[in-house]
């Protein structure tokens, strides 16, 4: 018998179908993929198995689990199942957890509810399940707070929360996407090793991910599936266009090549730092003397994980923040530090793309207000005609045609607000676009197709992109050239390729491994790199990465190397051993 | 924490100066005087009175010698109560305006959150609708037209309750006018609280709650009621304003002896001192309440730090 048993599911929401005629199983102990793009109901397959659903959903067809018709199931008894049989870890860890109670309280609430423990045994248990998933000094962390914790660590005591009761079958909705990638790596590592006796549905928008730890996959498109079977079959041999398409976004990584060798540079910063006020005395150093530049038409990546810099840097440059040291020349003059310091033609030439699409646009805004704003505080005396044909350019620039105008944020996809974001950037035809984690809340597909349009509209126009980004599949499809962040400083930069092809820093080389491949012969995320990154009010002496680093060496803590050009190579690398063959040869 | 007391009274100050300059400026500002009554006084006997009083210095020196007196504790005499200080008529009647307050907000709590929870837990039903309907009904009536109503139905016809006072009555004669007071607050508070709790069950963290097959008791009191009361709480601020000057009202029109009473028969009569003092002394307790409030939000949300 199998353990779920899903037989022609479908979820509606009045007249929509978000899940039709969905019919699967899931056997004891098996690891299943489920993949698709957002809104091809895999979420909602979950939360019907689950009994989550809201009551506008109607639900049809069967759910069983381990024989049992889970929808014929009354609220007592579902409860009953769920934690101990069935248990689910959600997307975004700073969300499930309910920041108002401790760790402590939120892992024994489910086992008094279960009566698998009560008092100074729940204690116990709920300690021992954070030892478990590697949560360091479980004992203290009871008492904590889940604001007081890192994502990684809140989705590993998302993990332990899910496991408490010993499920027989473990849903993961997309368990790693709101993670950086090394902490990515160590979640799935963990997934696969606590899972002994569980049995794994695994959904996820990333093919990286189901690649190494699921024997098979299932692939959907709007609310049917498309496609199953191994995942070395689907793999080796994709038959639907959705497949094939996604399988496309997790490979592409082509990249054009720079434009040719124009010396002036649109935008250099130098020696810039960035420090925020911590507590009474203490100064937050984001950003330690940063130095980079960037031509006209070029496309520079900044990565790192969180908390390496990456965005205080976009923030400086757009004088978001006023930076503590350096400065910041743009088209051959020194930029003001912060935008009241700069004049209003200059701001026009320096535009900014936030992550988070739905948070950046105005609710109560149509599309085509909120493309035009820039115009009539830039342009004010545009006529009407003209700004309508201008915003509708900009439109047509990211994909979205006039249909779009008269909706409302809450009416557009994620992907439309992030491209109508967009648009209203580069509306006032901006020099410079700076994107902080501009396509990081996007499916595959949809990143791909938007990458696409920014290339072009670069092409045409010449436009400078500074692209701050986690993901370095995202970053080799659109940059040139590519700086590496760790704790406020470059430790690598150069161009894409030989940067990515051939990683001379052991935090870049360790960055690369534990991006997840999307082909299952190989295994996937390779996790090179422990821990998380350290506190930024307390950096590691010499190096900063010495703690983290597998080549460390006593000058490694002593003093700290500085970012330079290696043997004629197009690129710069802050590491004593950079080109110490062993280092470069030696597999991650 | 303590830095933070600190820091917060030290604040105060500056906001409490300014009140007694404004209520100050305001009450001389008002024609007539302490004084004058319908048979004219002689002149010099006029004269003495004023002098007696310190009245007939220049208005400035008169405001630092006042702010000189509450500085050492001192509200001065009353002019309209001739053989009492403010500070004694403040400490006679205070103690009455605060059991009626201070029942009037237990009251308005009690109701308001049970009956916001109830309708939040059914959204969009009879139930709720009703709830809300009724609250929204509560706000936009004033107390000054609930309490006269609620003394012809109760008092009047019915005769269930004493409608004043004055005479016996005991407990019984508190009802009308806490329920009076407590009433528009209430409304507020059941709608914050239906809100506030609609808005935490939609959240993730109560979706990963119900997945973890919480019944749903722990799910309302452990996971959900801490972070629905925070609209509540942070609501309590005005709410005490409204209870203390809704009390004004109240004490008159139920005629209580109480520093809402006495507060306005000083404004009738021009007596300075009382009109002040019981203006220092409601701006110093509200700031002391609202500073209370704002460290029980730091208990109440640990993301919350007071510095």
């Amino acid at each position: 018998m199998s353990l779920l048993e899903v037989d022609a599911l479908t979820v509606r929401y009045g007249a929509d179908a978000v899940v039709d005629d969905l019919s699967f199983a899931l056997e004891p102990g098996e690891a299943l993929g489920l993949v698709g793009e957002s809104g091809s109901g895999k979420s909602q397959t979950a939360l019907a198995v689950m009994g989550l659903l809201p009551a506008t959903a109607a639900v049809g067809g069967s759910i069983r689990f381990a024989g049992t018709d889970l929808r014929g199931l009354g609220r007592k008894a579902m409860n009953r199942l769920r934690s101990v049989s069935l248990a689910i870890v959600f997307q975004d860890p700073s969300l499930a957890l309910n920041p108002y109670l401790t760790i402590g309280r939120q892992l024994t609430a489910i086992l008094h509810a279960h009566d698998l423990a009560r008092g100074p045994d729940a204690l116990a248990r709920a300690e021992a399940a954070l030892a478990d998933v590697g949560l360091p000094d479980p004992r203290r962390q009871l008492a904590a707070y889940p604001h007081e914790l890192s994502g990684g660590m809140r989705q590993r005591v998302m993990i332990a929360a899910a496991l408490l009761g010993k499920p027989d079958l473990l849903i993961a909705d997309e368990p790693t996407t709101a993670l950086d990638v090394t902490v990515q790596a160590q979640i799935l590592e963990l997934l696969d090793r606590l899972r002994d006796h569980t049995s794994l549905l695994l959904i996820t928008h990333d093919l990286g991910v189901i690649a190494g730890h699921c024997e098979r996959m299932l692939v959907m498109e709007s609310g049917r599936l498309v496609e199953s079977g191994s995942t070395a079959t689907v793999f080796r041999a994709p038959e639907h266009a959705a497949t094939q398409a996604l399988i496309g976004a997790a490979t592409d990584l082509a990249v054009d090549s720079p434009p040719a060798g124009d010396s002036d540079f649109l935008m250099s910063a130098d020696a810039l730092s960035v420090g925020y006020p911590a507590g009474r005395s203490q100064r937050l150093a984001a950003v330690r003397e940063l130095s980079l530049a960037l031509r006209r038409g070029e496309t520079l990546a900044v990565v790192g994980e969180s908390g390496s810099g990456k965005t205080s840097v976009a923030r400086a440059l757009c004088g978001l923040v006023a930076p503590a040291g350096g400065s910041v020349v743009f088209a051959g003059k020194r930029l003001g530090a912060t935008l009241a310091e700069r004049d209003l033609g200059l701001k026009r030439r320096i535009q900014l793309v936030f992550q988070d699409p739905a948070g950046s646009l105005s609710p109560g805004m149509k599309v085509a207000e909120i493309v035009a704003e820039p115009l009539r505080v830039h342009e004010p005396g545009l006529a009407r005609e003209e700004v309508r044909r201008r915003v509708e350019a900009a439109l047509a620039d990211v994909g979205l045609g006039p249909e779009y105008l008269g909706r409302y944020p809450h009416e557009l996809s994620g992907g439309q607000a992030q491209r109508t974001a967009i648009a209203r950037a580069l509306v006032l035809r901006p020099e410079l676009l700076v994107c902080d984690e501009a396509v990081a809340a996007l499916d595959g597909s949809v990143r791909a197709r938007l990458l696409a349009r920014l290339k072009a509209v670069q092409a045409n126009t010449g436009l400078g992109i500074l692209f701050i980004a986690h993901d370095l599949a995202v970053v080799r499809q659109i940059a040139h050239r590519v700086a590496v962040m760790y704790l406020g400083r470059i430790v690598e930069a150069g161009e894409t390729d030989a940067v990515f092809g051939n990683p001379r820093h052991p935090y870049t080389r360790a960055l690369i491994d534990a991006v997840p491949v999307p082909d299952p012969l190989r295994p996937a995320g390779r996790n090179s790199l422990s821990g998380e990154i350290p506190s930024p009010l307390a950096p590691p002496s010499g190096c900063a990465f010495h703690p983290r680093c597998r080549w460390s060496e006593p000058r490694c803590v002593a003093g700290r190397p500085a970012l330079e050009r290696i043997g004629g190579e197009p690129r710069r690398v802050a590491c004593w051993r950079a080109e110490d063959p062993e280092l470069v040869t030696t597999p991650g | 924490m303590l830095a933070f007391t600190l820091r917060r009274l030290l604040a105060a100050i500056p906001t409490l100066f300014l009140v007694v300059l404004g209520a100050f400026l305001l009450v001389r500002a008002a024609p007539g005087g302490p004084f004058d009554e319908e048979r004219v006084l002689p002149a010099e006997l006029e004269a003495n009175l004023l002098a007696a009083y310190h009245l007939d210095e220049p208005l400035p020196t008169q405001f630092l010698r006042y702010v000189g007196g509450v500085l050492t504790g001192d509200f001065g005499p009353s002019y309209g109560y001739r053989d009492y200080t403010v500070g004694q008529l403040i400490a006679q009647a205070f103690p009455l305006s605060l059991m009626i307050g201070g029942l009037a907000m237990l009251l308005a709590l009690a109701l308001g959150i049970s009956a916001g929870a109830v309708a939040a837990l059914r959204p969009n039903t009879a139930l709720d609708r009703g709830v809300m309907a009724l609250s929204m009904t509560g706000i936009s009536i004033p107390v000054f037209v609930i309490a006269p109503l609620l003394v012809l139905a109760f008092g009047v016809s019915l005769d269930w309750l004493p409608v004043g006072w004055s005479g016996s009555g005991g407990i019984s004669r508190l009802v009308l006018p806490v329920v009076a007071l407590a009433l528009p607050q209430v409304a507020h508070i059941a709608r914050l609280t239906r809100a506030g709790l609609i808005e935490v069950l939609e959240s993730d963290y109560i979706r990963t709650a119900r997945a973890q097959g919480l019944p749903t008791s722990t799910l309302l009191l452990v996971h959900a009621a801490r972070p629905a009361l925070v609209p509540v709480l942070s609501y309590l601020g005005p709410a005490i304003a409204g209870i203390l000057t809704g009390s004004v009202v109240i004490e008159q029109v139920f005629g209580i002896p109480g520093l809402g009473q006495f507060f306005v028969n000083g404004a009738l009569n021009r007596d300075y001192t009382l009109v002040l003092g019981i203006v220092v002394f409601y701006a110093t307790l509200i700031v002391l309440l609202n500073l209370a409030v704002d460290i029980l939000y730091a208990t109440l949300d640990p993301r919350i730090r007071l510095t």
